[in-house]
Protein backbone atom coordinates (compact mmCIF):
# COMPACT_ATOMS: atom_id res chain seq x y z
CA UNK A 1 0.00 0.00 0.00
CA UNK A 2 1.26 3.96 -0.93
CA UNK A 3 0.41 6.92 1.56
CA UNK A 4 -2.52 8.30 -0.05
CA UNK A 5 -2.88 11.36 2.73
CA UNK A 6 0.03 12.69 4.36
CA UNK A 7 0.03 14.84 7.40
CA UNK A 8 3.16 15.95 8.87
CA UNK A 9 4.27 18.00 11.76
CA UNK A 10 0.89 20.13 12.19
CA UNK A 11 0.68 22.11 14.86
CA UNK A 12 -2.59 24.74 15.36
CA UNK A 13 -3.06 26.93 18.57
CA UNK A 14 -6.04 28.64 19.48
CA UNK A 15 -5.08 31.29 22.20
CA UNK A 16 -2.90 29.81 24.93
CA UNK A 17 -4.27 26.20 23.98
CA UNK A 18 -2.46 24.28 21.62
CA UNK A 19 -4.67 22.15 20.33
CA UNK A 20 -2.35 20.26 17.87
CA UNK A 21 1.49 19.89 19.12
CA UNK A 22 3.37 18.54 15.85
CA UNK A 23 0.61 15.61 14.51
CA UNK A 24 2.05 13.05 12.35
CA UNK A 25 -0.58 10.69 10.55
CA UNK A 26 -0.76 8.62 7.18
CA UNK A 27 -3.48 6.82 5.56
CA UNK A 28 -2.08 4.06 3.17
CA UNK A 29 -4.20 3.51 -0.17
CA UNK A 30 -7.14 1.09 -0.08
CA UNK A 31 -7.40 1.14 4.27
CA UNK A 32 -9.50 1.94 6.84
CA UNK A 33 -7.72 4.10 9.47
CA UNK A 34 -8.16 5.01 12.87
CA UNK A 35 -7.53 7.96 14.82
CA UNK A 36 -8.99 7.54 18.13
CA UNK A 37 -7.90 9.89 21.74
CA UNK A 38 -9.32 10.99 24.45
CA UNK A 39 -11.88 14.04 24.55
CA UNK A 40 -9.83 16.90 23.81
CA UNK A 41 -6.96 15.49 22.20
CA UNK A 42 -7.41 17.18 18.85
CA UNK A 43 -8.59 14.76 16.54
CA UNK A 44 -11.60 17.05 15.15
CA UNK A 45 -9.15 19.81 14.82
CA UNK A 46 -7.16 17.42 12.60
CA UNK A 47 -10.12 16.65 10.83
CA UNK A 48 -10.49 20.33 10.45
CA UNK A 49 -6.73 21.57 9.16
CA UNK A 50 -7.11 18.40 6.65
CA UNK A 51 -10.48 19.44 5.11
CA UNK A 52 -9.29 23.19 5.12
CA UNK A 53 -11.87 24.23 7.91
CA UNK A 54 -9.01 25.20 10.25
CA UNK A 55 -5.44 26.68 8.98
CA UNK A 56 -2.24 25.27 10.94
CA UNK A 57 0.29 27.36 12.53
CA UNK A 58 2.67 25.01 10.94
CA UNK A 59 3.32 21.92 9.02
CA UNK A 60 1.90 20.26 6.08
CA UNK A 61 -1.25 18.12 4.75
CA UNK A 62 -0.66 16.44 1.44
CA UNK A 63 -2.95 14.58 -0.49
CA UNK A 64 -1.82 12.45 -3.34
CA UNK A 65 1.72 14.27 -3.62
CA UNK A 66 -0.13 17.65 -3.80
CA UNK A 67 0.16 20.07 -0.83
CA UNK A 68 -3.23 20.76 0.25
CA UNK A 69 -1.94 22.86 3.82
CA UNK A 70 -3.91 25.85 2.77
CA UNK A 71 -6.14 24.46 0.04
CA UNK A 72 -10.12 25.76 0.99
CA UNK A 73 -12.74 23.28 1.60
CA UNK A 74 -14.39 23.02 -1.52
CA UNK A 75 -10.78 23.07 -3.11
CA UNK A 76 -10.13 19.66 -0.83
CA UNK A 77 -13.23 18.03 -1.40
CA UNK A 78 -12.96 18.45 -5.50
CA UNK A 79 -9.44 17.10 -4.94
CA UNK A 80 -11.31 13.75 -3.52
CA UNK A 81 -11.79 14.19 0.46
CA UNK A 82 -14.92 14.21 1.53
CA UNK A 83 -15.60 14.50 5.16
CA UNK A 84 -18.66 14.23 7.68
CA UNK A 85 -19.11 16.25 10.74
CA UNK A 86 -19.35 14.93 14.51
CA UNK A 87 -22.59 16.71 14.86
CA UNK A 88 -24.35 15.97 11.87
CA UNK A 89 -24.81 18.80 9.08
CA UNK A 90 -27.10 18.79 6.59
CA UNK A 91 -28.91 20.93 4.77
CA UNK A 92 -32.69 20.84 6.93
CA UNK A 93 -34.90 23.00 4.64
CA UNK A 94 -33.66 20.99 1.71
CA UNK A 95 -35.43 17.14 0.59
CA UNK A 96 -33.60 14.56 1.17
CA UNK A 97 -32.31 14.03 -2.11
CA UNK A 98 -31.03 17.66 -2.52
CA UNK A 99 -29.05 17.58 0.08
CA UNK A 100 -27.72 14.50 -2.28
CA UNK A 101 -27.57 16.66 -5.42
CA UNK A 102 -25.92 19.48 -3.76
CA UNK A 103 -22.17 16.89 -3.13
CA UNK A 104 -22.63 15.85 -6.51
CA UNK A 105 -20.89 19.03 -8.73
CA UNK A 106 -17.27 17.78 -6.89
CA UNK A 107 -15.33 18.95 -10.38
CA UNK A 108 -17.45 21.36 -11.98
CA UNK A 109 -17.55 25.23 -11.58
CA UNK A 110 -19.42 27.56 -9.98
CA UNK A 111 -20.52 29.39 -13.74
CA UNK A 112 -21.74 25.44 -14.75
CA UNK A 113 -23.87 25.66 -12.04
CA UNK A 114 -25.79 28.94 -13.14
CA UNK A 115 -26.38 27.50 -16.82
CA UNK A 116 -27.31 23.82 -15.86
CA UNK A 117 -30.26 22.36 -14.04
CA UNK A 118 -30.32 20.96 -10.59
CA UNK A 119 -29.94 17.47 -11.92
CA UNK A 120 -28.66 15.37 -14.61
CA UNK A 121 -30.20 11.88 -14.89
CA UNK A 122 -26.77 10.12 -14.50
CA UNK A 123 -27.26 12.36 -11.13
CA UNK A 124 -30.42 11.39 -9.94
CA UNK A 125 -29.44 8.37 -10.02
CA UNK A 126 -26.56 7.98 -8.57
CA UNK A 127 -28.18 9.62 -5.68
CA UNK A 128 -31.05 7.29 -5.60
CA UNK A 129 -28.54 4.43 -5.63
CA UNK A 130 -26.58 5.99 -2.85
CA UNK A 131 -29.69 6.76 -0.93
CA UNK A 132 -30.81 2.91 -1.11
CA UNK A 133 -27.57 1.72 0.07
CA UNK A 134 -28.18 3.06 2.93
CA UNK A 135 -31.80 2.77 3.31
CA UNK A 136 -33.24 6.16 2.28
CA UNK A 137 -34.53 5.77 -0.73
CA UNK A 138 -37.80 5.85 0.64
CA UNK A 139 -37.52 9.61 2.32
CA UNK A 140 -36.18 10.84 -0.67
CA UNK A 141 -38.55 13.80 -1.09
CA UNK A 142 -39.24 14.25 3.11
CA UNK A 143 -37.85 17.58 4.31
CA UNK A 144 -33.42 16.25 5.73
CA UNK A 145 -34.74 18.38 8.74
CA UNK A 146 -37.49 15.84 9.68
CA UNK A 147 -35.26 13.04 9.64
CA UNK A 148 -34.17 10.96 13.06
CA UNK A 149 -30.84 11.62 14.67
CA UNK A 150 -29.31 8.38 13.05
CA UNK A 151 -30.84 9.08 9.49
CA UNK A 152 -28.69 12.24 9.35
CA UNK A 153 -25.70 10.48 9.90
CA UNK A 154 -26.64 8.11 7.52
CA UNK A 155 -27.92 10.83 5.34
CA UNK A 156 -24.11 12.34 5.28
CA UNK A 157 -22.54 9.48 4.65
CA UNK A 158 -24.44 9.13 1.56
CA UNK A 159 -24.27 12.49 -0.04
CA UNK A 160 -20.59 12.26 1.04
CA UNK A 161 -20.75 8.88 -0.98
CA UNK A 162 -22.29 10.25 -4.24
CA UNK A 163 -19.62 12.78 -4.83
CA UNK A 164 -17.47 9.73 -5.22
CA UNK A 165 -14.54 11.10 -2.59
CA UNK A 166 -10.88 8.63 -2.87
CA UNK A 167 -10.68 9.56 0.69
CA UNK A 168 -13.54 9.34 3.60
CA UNK A 169 -13.20 10.82 6.77
CA UNK A 170 -15.70 9.73 9.44
CA UNK A 171 -15.92 11.60 12.63
CA UNK A 172 -18.06 9.90 14.95
CA UNK A 173 -20.47 7.49 12.70
CA UNK A 174 -21.11 5.56 15.28
CA UNK A 175 -22.00 8.55 17.85
CA UNK A 176 -25.27 8.97 19.38
CA UNK A 177 -26.77 5.90 17.47
CA UNK A 178 -28.16 2.73 18.89
CA UNK A 179 -26.14 -0.43 18.28
CA UNK A 180 -27.94 -1.82 15.43
CA UNK A 181 -27.48 1.10 13.51
CA UNK A 182 -23.82 1.27 14.40
CA UNK A 183 -23.17 -2.66 13.07
CA UNK A 184 -24.99 -1.37 9.81
CA UNK A 185 -23.06 1.36 9.57
CA UNK A 186 -19.72 -0.40 10.18
CA UNK A 187 -20.90 -2.64 7.64
CA UNK A 188 -21.62 -0.73 5.27
CA UNK A 189 -17.91 1.27 5.73
CA UNK A 190 -16.59 -2.19 5.24
CA UNK A 191 -18.51 -3.28 1.95
CA UNK A 192 -17.46 0.19 0.48
CA UNK A 193 -13.61 -0.39 1.54
CA UNK A 194 -13.94 -3.73 -0.34
CA UNK A 195 -14.90 -1.78 -3.24
CA UNK A 196 -11.49 0.49 -2.98
CA UNK A 197 -12.72 3.26 -0.55
CA UNK A 198 -10.24 5.01 1.37
CA UNK A 199 -11.35 5.84 5.18
CA UNK A 200 -10.42 8.28 8.25
CA UNK A 201 -12.16 7.53 10.86
CA UNK A 202 -12.49 8.99 14.21
CA UNK A 203 -14.63 7.51 16.84
CA UNK A 204 -14.93 6.57 20.44
CA UNK A 205 -16.55 3.70 20.24
CA UNK A 206 -13.23 1.07 20.61
CA UNK A 207 -14.90 -2.19 19.63
CA UNK A 208 -16.42 -0.51 16.74
CA UNK A 209 -12.89 0.66 15.84
CA UNK A 210 -11.32 -2.39 16.60
CA UNK A 211 -13.45 -4.09 14.21
CA UNK A 212 -13.27 -2.55 11.51
CA UNK A 213 -10.16 -0.38 11.43
CA UNK A 214 -6.51 -1.56 9.59
CA UNK A 215 -4.62 0.77 11.30
CA UNK A 216 -5.08 2.93 14.30
CA UNK A 217 -3.31 6.25 15.64
CA UNK A 218 -3.89 7.27 18.79
CA UNK A 219 -3.80 11.36 19.79
CA UNK A 220 -3.49 12.51 23.04
CA UNK A 221 -2.59 16.38 24.13
CA UNK A 222 -2.45 17.47 20.47
CA UNK A 223 0.13 15.00 19.65
CA UNK A 224 0.02 11.37 17.68
CA UNK A 225 1.34 8.62 20.42
CA UNK A 226 1.16 5.82 18.30
CA UNK A 227 0.38 3.90 15.58
CA UNK A 228 0.02 0.72 14.04
CA UNK A 229 -2.18 -2.61 13.72
CA UNK A 230 -5.85 -2.37 16.45
CA UNK A 231 -4.34 -5.38 18.04
CA UNK A 232 -0.61 -3.53 18.91
CA UNK A 233 -1.89 -0.31 19.34
CA UNK A 234 -4.88 -1.89 22.02
CA UNK A 235 -2.18 -3.38 24.07
CA UNK A 236 0.53 -0.38 24.13
CA UNK A 237 1.15 0.43 28.09
CA UNK A 238 1.21 3.86 26.87
CA UNK A 239 -1.51 4.14 25.22
CA UNK A 240 -3.84 2.59 27.78
CA UNK A 241 -1.78 5.06 30.26
CA UNK A 242 -2.69 7.85 28.28
CA UNK A 243 -6.24 7.01 27.18
CA UNK A 244 -8.15 5.31 30.10
CA UNK A 245 -5.92 7.28 32.54
CA UNK A 246 -3.24 4.30 33.54
CA UNK A 247 -3.30 0.71 34.85
CA UNK A 248 -4.17 -2.66 33.17
CA UNK A 249 -7.80 -2.53 33.58
CA UNK A 250 -9.47 -5.47 32.29
CA UNK A 251 -10.36 -5.34 28.38
CA UNK A 252 -14.10 -4.29 29.28
CA UNK A 253 -13.08 -1.01 30.15
CA UNK A 254 -11.52 -0.41 26.60
CA UNK A 255 -15.00 -0.37 25.13
CA UNK A 256 -16.24 3.63 25.50
CA UNK B 1 -51.08 17.95 -27.18
CA UNK B 2 -53.79 17.02 -24.69
CA UNK B 3 -51.55 15.67 -22.91
CA UNK B 4 -49.11 18.51 -21.81
CA UNK B 5 -52.25 20.39 -21.26
CA UNK B 6 -53.26 18.17 -19.06
CA UNK B 7 -50.24 18.44 -17.08
CA UNK B 8 -49.70 21.79 -17.05
CA UNK B 9 -53.67 22.93 -15.56
CA UNK B 10 -53.83 20.16 -13.40
CA UNK B 11 -52.14 21.89 -10.76
CA UNK B 12 -54.44 24.74 -8.61
CA UNK B 13 -51.39 26.75 -8.44
CA UNK B 14 -51.14 27.01 -12.48
CA UNK B 15 -54.40 28.30 -12.78
CA UNK B 16 -53.88 30.86 -10.23
CA UNK B 17 -51.05 32.26 -12.29
CA UNK B 18 -53.06 31.77 -15.05
CA UNK B 19 -55.93 33.90 -14.31
CA UNK B 20 -53.64 36.78 -12.28
CA UNK B 21 -51.57 36.78 -15.89
CA UNK B 22 -54.91 37.46 -17.93
CA UNK B 23 -55.82 40.03 -15.09
CA UNK B 24 -52.45 41.56 -15.66
CA UNK B 25 -52.12 41.85 -18.93
CA UNK B 26 -55.69 43.18 -19.46
CA UNK B 27 -55.64 45.97 -16.17
CA UNK B 28 -55.36 48.88 -18.36
CA UNK B 29 -58.33 47.51 -20.21
CA UNK B 30 -60.89 47.61 -17.37
CA UNK B 31 -59.11 50.04 -15.00
CA UNK B 32 -59.05 53.66 -17.27
CA UNK B 33 -58.56 55.67 -14.53
CA UNK B 34 -55.15 57.15 -14.62
CA UNK B 35 -54.70 57.23 -10.63
CA UNK B 36 -55.49 53.42 -10.60
CA UNK B 37 -53.42 52.83 -14.26
CA UNK B 38 -50.21 54.13 -11.82
CA UNK B 39 -51.30 52.44 -8.35
CA UNK B 40 -50.95 49.01 -10.89
CA UNK B 41 -47.09 50.49 -12.23
CA UNK B 42 -45.96 51.05 -8.36
CA UNK B 43 -47.34 47.93 -7.74
CA UNK B 44 -45.66 45.84 -10.91
CA UNK B 45 -42.18 48.03 -9.73
CA UNK B 46 -42.24 46.15 -6.38
CA UNK B 47 -43.86 42.73 -7.67
CA UNK B 48 -40.42 43.02 -9.78
CA UNK B 49 -38.06 44.74 -6.79
CA UNK B 50 -39.45 42.00 -3.96
CA UNK B 51 -39.06 39.13 -6.60
CA UNK B 52 -35.30 40.00 -7.64
CA UNK B 53 -34.69 40.61 -4.02
CA UNK B 54 -35.83 37.53 -2.52
CA UNK B 55 -33.82 35.68 -5.81
CA UNK B 56 -30.48 36.24 -3.55
CA UNK B 57 -32.04 37.02 -0.21
CA UNK B 58 -34.72 34.33 0.35
CA UNK B 59 -32.87 31.84 -1.28
CA UNK B 60 -29.60 32.43 -0.04
CA UNK B 61 -30.44 33.75 3.62
CA UNK B 62 -28.67 36.92 3.41
CA UNK B 63 -31.01 39.32 4.20
CA UNK B 64 -30.05 42.58 2.06
CA UNK B 65 -31.02 45.80 3.48
CA UNK B 66 -29.20 47.97 1.16
CA UNK B 67 -31.19 47.24 -2.31
CA UNK B 68 -32.22 51.07 -2.48
CA UNK B 69 -28.64 51.13 -3.75
CA UNK B 70 -29.36 49.11 -6.69
CA UNK B 71 -32.54 51.00 -7.08
CA UNK B 72 -31.00 54.59 -6.46
CA UNK B 73 -28.03 53.88 -9.25
CA UNK B 74 -30.19 52.65 -11.71
CA UNK B 75 -32.79 55.71 -11.34
CA UNK B 76 -29.80 57.90 -11.06
CA UNK B 77 -27.81 56.64 -14.32
CA UNK B 78 -30.75 56.89 -16.45
CA UNK B 79 -31.85 60.43 -15.23
CA UNK B 80 -28.11 61.57 -15.67
CA UNK B 81 -27.81 59.90 -18.89
CA UNK B 82 -31.22 61.58 -20.11
CA UNK B 83 -30.72 64.72 -18.60
CA UNK B 84 -27.15 65.06 -20.87
CA UNK B 85 -28.89 63.62 -23.81
CA UNK B 86 -31.36 66.60 -23.53
CA UNK B 87 -29.21 69.77 -22.28
CA UNK B 88 -32.24 72.31 -22.79
CA UNK B 89 -34.79 70.29 -21.22
CA UNK B 90 -35.96 69.45 -24.91
CA UNK B 91 -38.93 67.06 -24.34
CA UNK B 92 -38.21 63.29 -24.02
CA UNK B 93 -39.49 60.25 -26.59
CA UNK B 94 -39.95 56.76 -26.18
CA UNK B 95 -36.00 56.46 -26.79
CA UNK B 96 -35.36 56.90 -23.40
CA UNK B 97 -37.05 53.57 -22.41
CA UNK B 98 -34.18 51.68 -24.03
CA UNK B 99 -31.59 53.41 -21.53
CA UNK B 100 -33.61 50.99 -18.41
CA UNK B 101 -31.71 48.21 -19.39
CA UNK B 102 -28.29 50.33 -18.83
CA UNK B 103 -29.74 50.95 -15.08
CA UNK B 104 -29.90 47.25 -14.57
CA UNK B 105 -26.51 46.81 -15.68
CA UNK B 106 -25.07 50.13 -13.54
CA UNK B 107 -26.84 48.54 -10.42
CA UNK B 108 -24.92 45.54 -11.21
CA UNK B 109 -21.49 47.03 -11.96
CA UNK B 110 -22.19 48.98 -8.52
CA UNK B 111 -23.10 45.87 -6.43
CA UNK B 112 -19.56 43.94 -7.91
CA UNK B 113 -17.32 46.11 -5.18
CA UNK B 114 -20.09 46.15 -2.27
CA UNK B 115 -20.59 42.41 -2.50
CA UNK B 116 -17.16 41.85 -2.77
CA UNK B 117 -17.17 43.72 0.90
CA UNK B 118 -20.50 42.98 2.33
CA UNK B 119 -20.31 39.35 1.95
CA UNK B 120 -17.32 38.94 3.77
CA UNK B 121 -19.83 38.62 6.63
CA UNK B 122 -22.60 36.83 7.43
CA UNK B 123 -26.20 37.15 9.06
CA UNK B 124 -26.37 40.29 11.17
CA UNK B 125 -23.32 41.79 10.39
CA UNK B 126 -24.11 41.70 6.67
CA UNK B 127 -27.71 42.83 7.19
CA UNK B 128 -25.72 45.65 9.47
CA UNK B 129 -23.05 46.40 6.32
CA UNK B 130 -25.61 46.45 3.63
CA UNK B 131 -27.46 49.60 5.86
CA UNK B 132 -24.60 51.18 6.23
CA UNK B 133 -23.74 51.30 2.44
CA UNK B 134 -27.19 52.48 1.67
CA UNK B 135 -26.67 55.86 4.02
CA UNK B 136 -22.95 56.51 2.69
CA UNK B 137 -25.06 56.24 -1.21
CA UNK B 138 -27.81 58.25 -0.28
CA UNK B 139 -25.35 61.08 1.46
CA UNK B 140 -23.07 60.79 -1.96
CA UNK B 141 -26.36 61.42 -3.87
CA UNK B 142 -27.60 64.44 -1.22
CA UNK B 143 -23.79 66.03 -1.41
CA UNK B 144 -22.66 65.17 -4.78
CA UNK B 145 -22.98 67.62 -8.04
CA UNK B 146 -23.54 65.37 -10.72
CA UNK B 147 -26.63 64.12 -8.80
CA UNK B 148 -28.44 67.28 -8.48
CA UNK B 149 -27.71 67.17 -4.62
CA UNK B 150 -31.27 68.07 -2.81
CA UNK B 151 -32.76 69.56 -6.18
CA UNK B 152 -32.54 66.12 -7.74
CA UNK B 153 -32.65 66.10 -11.49
CA UNK B 154 -35.50 67.01 -13.63
CA UNK B 155 -35.76 64.65 -16.31
CA UNK B 156 -36.64 65.48 -19.87
CA UNK B 157 -40.56 65.45 -20.11
CA UNK B 158 -42.14 62.86 -21.98
CA UNK B 159 -44.92 64.48 -24.01
CA UNK B 160 -47.76 62.43 -23.90
CA UNK B 161 -51.71 62.48 -23.28
CA UNK B 162 -52.10 62.03 -19.72
CA UNK B 163 -54.91 59.34 -20.46
CA UNK B 164 -52.61 56.57 -21.05
CA UNK B 165 -49.48 58.13 -19.95
CA UNK B 166 -49.42 55.84 -17.72
CA UNK B 167 -49.83 52.47 -20.33
CA UNK B 168 -46.72 52.18 -21.06
CA UNK B 169 -45.53 52.32 -17.82
CA UNK B 170 -47.41 49.72 -16.56
CA UNK B 171 -46.96 47.41 -19.54
CA UNK B 172 -43.22 47.91 -18.64
CA UNK B 173 -43.44 47.13 -14.83
CA UNK B 174 -45.65 43.88 -16.28
CA UNK B 175 -42.38 42.72 -18.28
CA UNK B 176 -40.24 43.53 -15.80
CA UNK B 177 -41.99 41.84 -13.19
CA UNK B 178 -42.97 39.02 -15.48
CA UNK B 179 -39.03 38.63 -16.06
CA UNK B 180 -37.59 38.69 -12.06
CA UNK B 181 -40.36 36.02 -12.08
CA UNK B 182 -38.97 33.89 -14.71
CA UNK B 183 -35.36 34.73 -13.31
CA UNK B 184 -35.78 33.42 -9.74
CA UNK B 185 -37.83 30.28 -11.12
CA UNK B 186 -35.10 29.55 -13.65
CA UNK B 187 -32.68 30.36 -10.63
CA UNK B 188 -34.67 28.09 -8.08
CA UNK B 189 -34.64 25.11 -10.47
CA UNK B 190 -30.82 25.62 -10.97
CA UNK B 191 -27.74 24.02 -10.04
CA UNK B 192 -26.93 27.32 -8.77
CA UNK B 193 -30.19 27.95 -6.54
CA UNK B 194 -29.36 24.90 -5.29
CA UNK B 195 -26.16 26.02 -4.22
CA UNK B 196 -27.96 29.63 -2.71
CA UNK B 197 -30.06 27.38 -0.55
CA UNK B 198 -27.22 25.20 0.79
CA UNK B 199 -25.41 27.99 1.72
CA UNK B 200 -29.01 29.44 3.44
CA UNK B 201 -28.84 25.98 5.71
CA UNK B 202 -25.30 25.65 6.35
CA UNK B 203 -22.72 27.66 4.44
CA UNK B 204 -19.40 26.01 5.86
CA UNK B 205 -21.02 22.11 4.73
CA UNK B 206 -21.80 23.17 1.26
CA UNK B 207 -18.28 24.66 1.55
CA UNK B 208 -16.83 21.19 2.16
CA UNK B 209 -19.36 19.94 -0.55
CA UNK B 210 -17.50 21.77 -3.09
CA UNK B 211 -19.55 24.97 -3.53
CA UNK B 212 -17.82 27.97 -4.10
CA UNK B 213 -19.34 29.94 -1.58
CA UNK B 214 -17.98 33.33 -2.19
CA UNK B 215 -17.96 33.08 -5.98
CA UNK B 216 -21.81 32.17 -5.70
CA UNK B 217 -22.96 34.58 -3.35
CA UNK B 218 -21.92 37.32 -4.96
CA UNK B 219 -23.41 35.94 -8.41
CA UNK B 220 -26.41 36.04 -6.66
CA UNK B 221 -26.38 39.49 -5.42
CA UNK B 222 -24.97 41.07 -8.60
CA UNK B 223 -27.53 39.26 -10.34
CA UNK B 224 -30.43 40.46 -8.13
CA UNK B 225 -29.40 43.81 -8.38
CA UNK B 226 -30.02 44.01 -11.94
CA UNK B 227 -34.01 44.22 -11.84
CA UNK B 228 -34.03 46.43 -8.92
CA UNK B 229 -31.63 48.51 -11.00
CA UNK B 230 -34.20 48.47 -13.59
CA UNK B 231 -37.13 49.43 -11.58
CA UNK B 232 -35.00 52.28 -10.41
CA UNK B 233 -34.59 53.65 -14.35
CA UNK B 234 -38.22 53.26 -14.66
CA UNK B 235 -39.34 54.47 -11.45
CA UNK B 236 -37.53 58.09 -12.21
CA UNK B 237 -39.14 57.76 -16.18
CA UNK B 238 -42.23 57.92 -14.39
CA UNK B 239 -41.53 60.49 -12.11
CA UNK B 240 -40.03 62.45 -14.32
CA UNK B 241 -37.81 64.00 -11.36
CA UNK B 242 -35.88 62.41 -8.79
CA UNK B 243 -34.81 63.17 -5.26
CA UNK B 244 -31.97 61.04 -3.27
CA UNK B 245 -34.40 60.63 -0.41
CA UNK B 246 -36.95 59.03 -2.50
CA UNK B 247 -34.73 57.07 -4.44
CA UNK B 248 -32.67 55.49 -2.02
CA UNK B 249 -35.20 55.68 0.53
CA UNK B 250 -34.72 53.03 4.08
CA UNK B 251 -38.51 52.54 3.64
CA UNK B 252 -38.17 50.55 -0.12
CA UNK B 253 -35.38 48.27 1.44
CA UNK B 254 -37.93 47.35 4.82
CA UNK B 255 -40.70 47.58 1.88
CA UNK B 256 -39.87 44.96 -0.12
CA UNK B 257 -38.09 42.64 2.97
CA UNK B 258 -41.95 43.38 4.89
CA UNK B 259 -43.06 41.58 1.41
CA UNK B 260 -41.39 38.81 1.21
CA UNK B 261 -41.79 37.99 4.55
CA UNK B 262 -45.51 38.59 4.38
CA UNK B 263 -46.41 36.76 1.27
CA UNK B 264 -43.52 33.85 1.88
CA UNK B 265 -39.28 34.39 2.19
CA UNK B 266 -37.65 32.13 -0.30
CA UNK B 267 -40.58 31.05 -1.97
CA UNK B 268 -41.37 31.88 -5.48
CA UNK B 269 -44.61 32.94 -5.73
CA UNK B 270 -44.48 34.43 -1.27
CA UNK B 271 -42.83 37.90 -2.82
CA UNK B 272 -45.72 38.55 -5.86
CA UNK B 273 -48.37 38.00 -3.19
CA UNK B 274 -46.58 40.06 -0.69
CA UNK B 275 -45.68 43.03 -3.27
CA UNK B 276 -49.37 42.55 -4.59
CA UNK B 277 -51.35 43.06 -1.76
CA UNK B 278 -49.18 45.36 0.42
CA UNK B 279 -48.31 48.04 -2.14
CA UNK B 280 -51.66 48.44 -4.11
CA UNK B 281 -53.44 48.27 -1.02
CA UNK B 282 -50.85 51.18 0.21
CA UNK B 283 -51.31 52.70 -2.73
CA UNK B 284 -55.32 52.32 -2.98
CA UNK B 285 -56.03 53.65 0.59
CA UNK B 286 -53.75 57.15 0.26
CA UNK B 287 -55.58 57.91 -3.22
CA UNK B 288 -59.11 56.33 -1.49
CA UNK B 289 -58.87 58.81 1.00
CA UNK B 290 -56.02 61.27 1.03
CA UNK B 291 -54.31 60.22 3.96
CA UNK B 292 -50.57 58.99 3.64
CA UNK B 293 -50.85 57.24 6.55
CA UNK B 294 -53.47 55.21 7.54
CA UNK B 295 -52.28 52.29 5.50
CA UNK B 296 -49.80 52.47 8.34
CA UNK B 297 -52.03 51.53 10.76
CA UNK B 298 -54.00 48.97 8.52
CA UNK B 299 -49.97 47.14 7.80
CA UNK B 300 -49.82 47.08 11.74
CA UNK B 301 -52.39 45.15 12.33
CA UNK B 302 -52.19 43.10 8.90
CA UNK B 303 -48.46 42.33 10.32
CA UNK B 304 -49.42 41.19 13.94
CA UNK B 305 -51.84 38.86 12.71
CA UNK B 306 -49.75 37.29 10.10
CA UNK B 307 -46.51 36.79 12.75
CA UNK B 308 -48.84 35.59 15.02
CA UNK B 309 -50.54 32.97 13.10
CA UNK B 310 -48.30 32.57 9.99
CA UNK B 311 -44.94 33.28 10.94
CA UNK B 312 -43.47 31.70 7.50
CA UNK B 313 -45.52 34.27 5.34
CA UNK B 314 -48.73 33.59 3.67
CA UNK B 315 -47.58 30.84 1.53
CA UNK B 316 -45.96 28.61 3.24
CA UNK B 317 -48.57 28.28 5.41
CA UNK B 318 -51.12 27.04 2.97
CA UNK B 319 -48.28 24.96 1.57
CA UNK B 320 -48.07 23.48 5.23
CA UNK B 321 -52.35 23.69 5.66
CA UNK B 322 -52.80 21.78 2.44
CA UNK B 323 -49.65 19.08 3.16
CA UNK B 324 -51.21 18.49 6.67
CA UNK B 325 -55.35 17.95 4.93
CA UNK B 326 -53.21 15.61 2.02
CA UNK B 327 -51.65 13.72 5.30
CA UNK B 328 -54.93 13.26 7.02
CA UNK B 329 -56.72 12.15 4.15
CA UNK B 330 -54.09 9.58 3.04
CA UNK B 331 -53.38 8.58 6.95
CA UNK B 332 -57.75 7.68 6.97
CA UNK B 333 -57.41 6.64 3.73
CA UNK B 334 -54.67 3.95 4.80
CA UNK B 335 -57.14 3.14 8.35
CA UNK B 336 -60.16 2.46 5.94
CA UNK B 337 -58.11 -0.28 3.96
CA UNK B 338 -56.88 -1.76 6.98
CA UNK B 339 -60.20 -1.95 8.74
CA UNK B 340 -61.61 -3.33 5.22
Amino acid sequence: MSAMLEVRGIARAFGGVKALNGVDLTVERGSITGLIGPNGSGKTTLFNVITGYVTPDSGTVSFEGVDITRSKPNQVFALGIGRTFQLTRIFGRLSVLENMLVATQRKESWLRGLTRGMSSSDELESAMEWLKFVGLDGKSHLEAGALSYGQRKLLELAYVLVANPDVIMLDEPAGGVNLTLINEIGEKIQALNEQGKTFLVVEHNMEFVMKICHTVTVMHQGTDLTSGPPAQVRSNPAVLDAYLGGGDDDEEEVVA
Amino acid sequence: MSTTSTSIFSRPANWIWALCGVLALTFPFYETDPAYQQIGVYTLIFVACATSWNMFSGYSGYVNLGAAVSYGTGAYTLSIIAVHTHPNNLPGSASEFWLIPLAGLAAMVVAVPIGLIALRVRRHTFVVITIAIFFTFQLIAINASFTGGTGGLSLPYIPWAASYFDVPFYYLALAMSIFAIILSALVRRSRFGLQLLAIRDDEDRAMGLGVEVGKVKLTGYVMSAFTIGMAGGLFALLQGQIYPQFVFDPLFDISIALMCFFGGFGTLVGPVLGAAVLESSQQYLTVQYSNGSLYLILFGGLFLFVILFMPQGIVVFIRQKAKQRSDQQIAAAAAAGSNA
